[in-house]
């Protein structure tokens, strides 16, 4: 997937401006910015719901334009934080709708569309609430169930917006460890936003760090995350060491 | 391990079982209901019609086959299409509330109906025409005021039918007022739901567009699936929500105008029976389609017939009824469930 100087505006605000950015195939990709730097809508860009005034999308150099929005479904899914579930359906049922772009208008999912269900919740680890209501679901779950959905659709890219928000210590940690094995798995390409920028450090491949709509650094965690760059973004003084362990660059509040 | 999540999956033998006992449930329904009402009428005389053993001018053939018979008809025609209308407006509005009366459409279409009346436009197709303007414009206002939050501030929805409909009701009731018509008895009688208007050539116009829409919108009962989670979900998981979304109001007025000019406003219907039907079997349109819709014809057929017994030989227009089970039950979903719906 490739941004080319994509530039996205609300009426005459200008939200985002000359972003270009590459996602390779099986590297993990950290956003990273302050609120209101664009993290956000720089993801619904690269998922198409949001149409960019500038620049150009292009998944496997076909511009967005040239895909139906089913067919971009099959390339990219997105794990978002707008879930309103209104009315009840179970977990597995949740993640057959990850099936949906791949049944025709008429078509009920077949028994190979159960497997691959079932096979995705297995992955998150979220076979054991396959049968239970999406209501009935803690934060943590509900988000094992949508990483599930996203993996049914069985794409090349999979967009995550703040994947470990609401989750305590131990979700958060399995869900980044989930993400890194399906990376090293199954090749696939992960963008996410979050605001944990240690947990980002740690397991993501490349960083870029947003600053009112413009890329301000990327590259590895080590040349991202650094004093300088967070105190000027995010106007906070930082000490940055490195963890005891990974030797990853690890933030701390002074 | 597998087999067991497989055996709770949606097929389509499961849809066809489930639809054709409803539709068995209906041909009961509707012949106990030609046996009840002011004339005495046995199963034995509808057997006999039946097997033709029945001659022509017999009193009870008459009674129903000129009087009972389109009357049942109807009254399964229109509650199978407000049901309908109410569970595709839940599903796009994502608000298990929301139903045609309480949005107001019902009155909007209403008041395209009396509209045409007034203008002299005649009971051609006049009426259903204005009354499909009105359902349409009505729907259009309820998305511009709600649009902002859908789903997410339930209360703002329902209080922009509130308000629609007050306000229509308020011009109807005006140019019923202003007007020196004799048609006012009959007109009155139109807006709290009367179907015994019915005729054997309005349920020709007014079945097979039911039934073609009924196919369309199940049709999209997938994508109504993904739009109850969220647009942008919907959009993501590869739904054409707009046109999706266009498509079903514009289908769901076409019906909703076609009913109110045939048989006024009859509310609740496609609050309860769909409701019902989620809380006996699912919230998957596939299924939910079908069920409810079905059932929302033997609904209304029931209560329909409990309006022209329950005080014979006077009736009652069946609005009433529905009205009285419909805003007790519609009073305590609110309290009990507010906008959150599970499945228990």
């Amino acid at each position: 997937m490739r941004l080319k100087n994509i530039g996205y505006r609300y009426e005459k605000r200008w939200v985002l401006k000359g972003i270009d950015l590459d996602l390779r195939a099986g590297e993990i990709l950290g956003i990273l910015g302050p609120n209101g730097s664009g993290k956000s809508t720089l993801l619904k860009i690269m998922d198409g719901v949001l149409k960019p005034q500038e620049g150009e999308v292009t998944v496997r150099n076909k511009p967005f334009h040239g895909y139906k929005r089913s067919a971009f479904a099959r390339e990219v899914a997105m794990v978002s934080q707008e879930n309103t579930f209104r009315f009840s359906f179970t977990s597995l049922e949740v993640v057959l709708m990850g099936r949906f772009p791949h049944l025709k208008r008429m078509q009920f999912e077949g028994s190979g569309d159960i497997d691959i269900a079932v096979n995705s919740l297995r992955a998150t680890e979220a076979l054991e609430f396959a049968g239970r209501s999406i209501h009935d679901l803690s934060e943590g779950e509900k988000q094992r169930v949508f990483i599930a959905r996203a993996l049914a659709q069985e794409p090349k890219v999979i967009l995550l917006d703040e994947p470990t928000s609401f989750l305590d210590l131990k979700f958060k940690r399995d869900i980044f460890m989930l993400i890194s094995s399906l990376c090293c798995e199954k090749g696939l390409s992960v963008a996410l936003v979050s605001h944990d920028i240690d947990l980002v450090a740690q397991y993501c491949h490349r960083l870029i760090m947003l600053k009112h709509g413009n890329i301000y650094a990327s590259g590895d965690p080590y040349k991202v995350i650094t004093s300088t760059n967070i105190e000027d973004v995010y106007g906070c003084p930082v000490l940055v060491d490195s963890h005891p362990l990974s030797g990853r660059p690890r933030v701390n509040l002074v | 391990m597998i087999e067991r999540y497989r055996a709770k999956i949606i097929t389509p033998s499961k849809v066809i079982t489930l639809s054709i006992t409803m539709l068995a449930m209906l041909v009961l329904v509707i012949v106990t209901s030609l046996v009840l009402g002011t004339a005495d009428v046995s199963f034995k005389d509808i057997l006999d019609i039946i097997l033709g053993n029945t001659p022509q001018d017999d009193p009870i053939r008459l009674i129903i086959f000129r009087i009972r018979l389109p009357r049942i008809l109807l009254a399964g025609l229109v509650g199978f299409a407000l049901s309908l209308g109410g569970v595709v407006f839940q599903a796009i509005l994502r608000n298990p509330l929301a139903d045609p009366f309480v949005l107001g459409v019902s009155s909007g279409s209403a008041f395209g109906a009396v509209l045409a009346m007034i203008l002299g436009f005649g009971f051609g197709l006049g009426i259903p025409l204005m009354s499909f303007a009105g359902a349409l414009f009505t729907i259009y206002l309820v998305m511009m005021i709600g649009a902002r939050n859908i789903g997410v501030e339930s209360s703002t929805i329902l209080l922009t039918g509130v308000i629609i409909n007050a306000f229509f009701t308020a011009i109807i009731m005006f140019f019923i007022s202003v007007s020196a018509d004799d048609r006012l008895h009959t007109m009155l009688f139109w807006l709290y739901g009367d179907l015994s208007q019915s005729r054997y050539t309005q349920l020709f116009i007014i079945a097979p567009i039911v039934l073609i829409a009924s196919i369309v919108l199940y049709g999209f009962s997938k994508d109504l699936n993904i739009i109850t989670t969220g647009e942008e979900n919907a959009a993501q998981l590869g739904v054409e929500v707009e046109m999706i979304k266009k498509a079903s109001l514009i289908i769901v007025s076409l019906i909703m105008g076609l009913v109110v000019a045939f048989s006024g406003l009859i509310g609740f219907v496609g609050l309860i029976v769909p409701h019902l039907a989620r809380m006996a079997f699912h919230s998957d349109h596939r299924l939910l389609i079908p069920v409810a819709s079905i059932g929302g014809a033997i609904f209304l057929i029931a209560a329909d017939t409990l309006a022209r017994t329950i005080v014979s030989p006077s009736e009652l227009p069946v609005g009433v009824i529905t009205a009285f089970l419909g805003a007790p039950f519609f009073i305590i979903l609110l309290k009990k469930r507010g906008s959150q719906w599970t499945r228990s």
